[in-house]
């Protein structure tokens, strides 16, 4: 058999293509289901992450059901919706972000509870210099002062905006509030980097040379938190 | 024509034992002698850019040996068939596929690696090194062989990876695999993490430490001028 005739090139080049693209697609789907159960358990450790709970992802589905007693859903306005068949945990704010209009994107609400002390677990969803960056903020019962935080990016610049995942930026945040002494709502501002801001409980210092990405998270902070307000001071007061 | 058969069955009369003088020499030549990244500076790009880690460099020489055994085998197996005028292409369909394989199985069963390793599986389908072989070694050999020069070649790269692994996160970090070496003690007397070595830039220093230490023990890589 001549193998550098046209034809047989052509034959051969179509049956590699065809074998190559069946056993890929063969292996992708077969792959898929614990692919989405990583994606997941990765999800639940974010969540737990900021509220300081450490969790391998052997154990992050177990201890996610233990301490997550509340999944809330609330739309733009701030109500509490109920769509049928789906859960907070099921909603992709990073997507959402990306996707949909502000008022058609849901706005999902963890409650955590660890020996009767409740805290609040907000999802983020935002946009640094490159690409998007997402976080969890929690609050404590009050549901004003913050007990922790976590961010992540895909593509920020390593050592400036990429920081934001580190502790050192995401330690910065504990302890500061989102509503001023008369009640009104007033963001977390995240300013620029090297400033001074002990003793002001709405500010944090950003990071320096990756302003951009920090004025990033402090724009994700205050654009989602907006529209927890109106569910977060109903309740203070239910509690009081 | 009959030289040619009677070449022919010259070579093919001996039975070759499998770890004959030829074909262990497959398996040693690239950890030292021929090394893929030090003497034939191939697959640099990948050693400067995963090798903060010890834990990804051998996540990744893990991943360069399993596609280059499997590249490597299949295009010898099918070295006959394969029309001369698309062999590259052929190759890089082989590779690609292999790649793809690669990332799916470390995407499923090690999350957390492949999200660090995150483009750079991907950018095994550019390593020159599994090109390399396939047109130099595969496409003219039989299945053993190339599967010992795969392997051979796979381990040399692999080992340099470690290697300026872990320098640089012991260096780095002050850590192995993860783990805390340096005692705490160190830094209370004012030892400091360097952070050049994170950088890229050092890791090419590394290996061009390696390669000077290299030359300095073996004298036949030493070029006259």
């Amino acid at each position: 058999m001549d193998v550098n005739k046209n034809s047989y090139t052509f034959a051969f080049s179509a049956i590699l293509v065809i074998v190559v693209a069946s056993a890929l697609a063969f292996a992708a789907e077969s792959l898929k289901p614990m692919q989405k159960q990583n994606v997941k358990l990765e999800k639940m450790q974010n969540i737990l992450a900021s509220v300081k709970i450490e969790a391998t992802p052997e154990e992050a589905q177990e201890k996610f059901d233990k301490y997550i007693v509340k999944q809330i859903l609330l739309s733009q306005k701030g109500e509490v919706i109920a769509p049928e068949g789906m859960t907070a945990f099921d909603v992709d704010v990073v997507k959402e972000y990306k996707t949909l209009g502000a008022e058609n994107r849901n706005y999902p609400l963890f409650v955590f509870e660890d020996g009767g002390e409740k805290k609040y677990i907000v999802p983020l969803a935002g946009k640094g210099l490159w690409g998007p960056i997402w976080g969890y903020i929690a609050f404590n019962g009050d549901m004003n002062t913050v007990y922790g935080t976590t961010f992540d990016h895909k593509t920020e610049t390593p050592g400036l905006g990429a920081e934001i995942n580190q502790d050192d930026f995401q330690n910065k945040f504990i302890g500061k509030s989102i509503f001023a002494s008369s009640g009104d709502y007033e963001a977390i501002d995240v300013v620029k980097g090297g400033s001074d801001v002990s003793g002001n409980p709405h500010e944090v210092d950003g990071i320096s040379g990756g302003t951009i990405t920090s004025k990033g998270v402090g724009e994700m902070i205050q654009r989602t938190l907006a529209v927890y307000v109106p569910y977060f001071k109903g309740n203070q007061k239910a509690s009081l | 024509m009959s030289e040619v058969a009677e070449a022919a069955e010259a070579v093919k009369e001996p039975k070759e034992p499998l770890f004959s003088k030829k074909n262990k020499k497959l398996l040693t030549d690239p950890l030292n002698d021929d090394n893929p990244i030090t003497i034939q500076v191939l697959g640099i790009c990948s050693a400067l850019a995963i090798t903060v880690q010890v834990k990804q460099a051998f996540v990744m020489a893990l991943s360069v040996l399993v596609v280059m055994i499997g590249a490597n085998l299949i295009v010898s197996w099918m070295r006959n068939l394969i029309p001369s005028r698309v062999r590259i292409i052929v190759q890089l369909v082989i590779v690609a596929a292999l790649v793809i394989l690669v990332d799916q199985v470390l995407k499923a069963f090690v999350y957390d690696v492949s999200k660090q390793l995150s483009v750079f599986v991907g950018l095994i389908i550019t390593n020159c090194i599994i090109m390399g072989r396939l047109e130099a070694f595969a496409l003219g050999n039989k299945a053993w062989p190339s599967f010992l020069d795969a392997i051979g070649n796979a381990a040399g790269y692999g080992w340099i990876l470690i290697a300026v692994a872990v320098v640089r996160e012991l260096f780095g970090s002050g850590k192995l695999w993860g783990y805390q070496v340096v005692p705490d003690a160190f830094y209370e007397f004012g030892y400091f993490n360097n952070g050049l070595m994170i950088l890229p830039p050092m890791a090419l220093i590394t290996v061009g430490i390696i390669i000077w230490i290299q030359r300095a023990k073996n004298t036949k890589l030493i070029e006259e001028h």
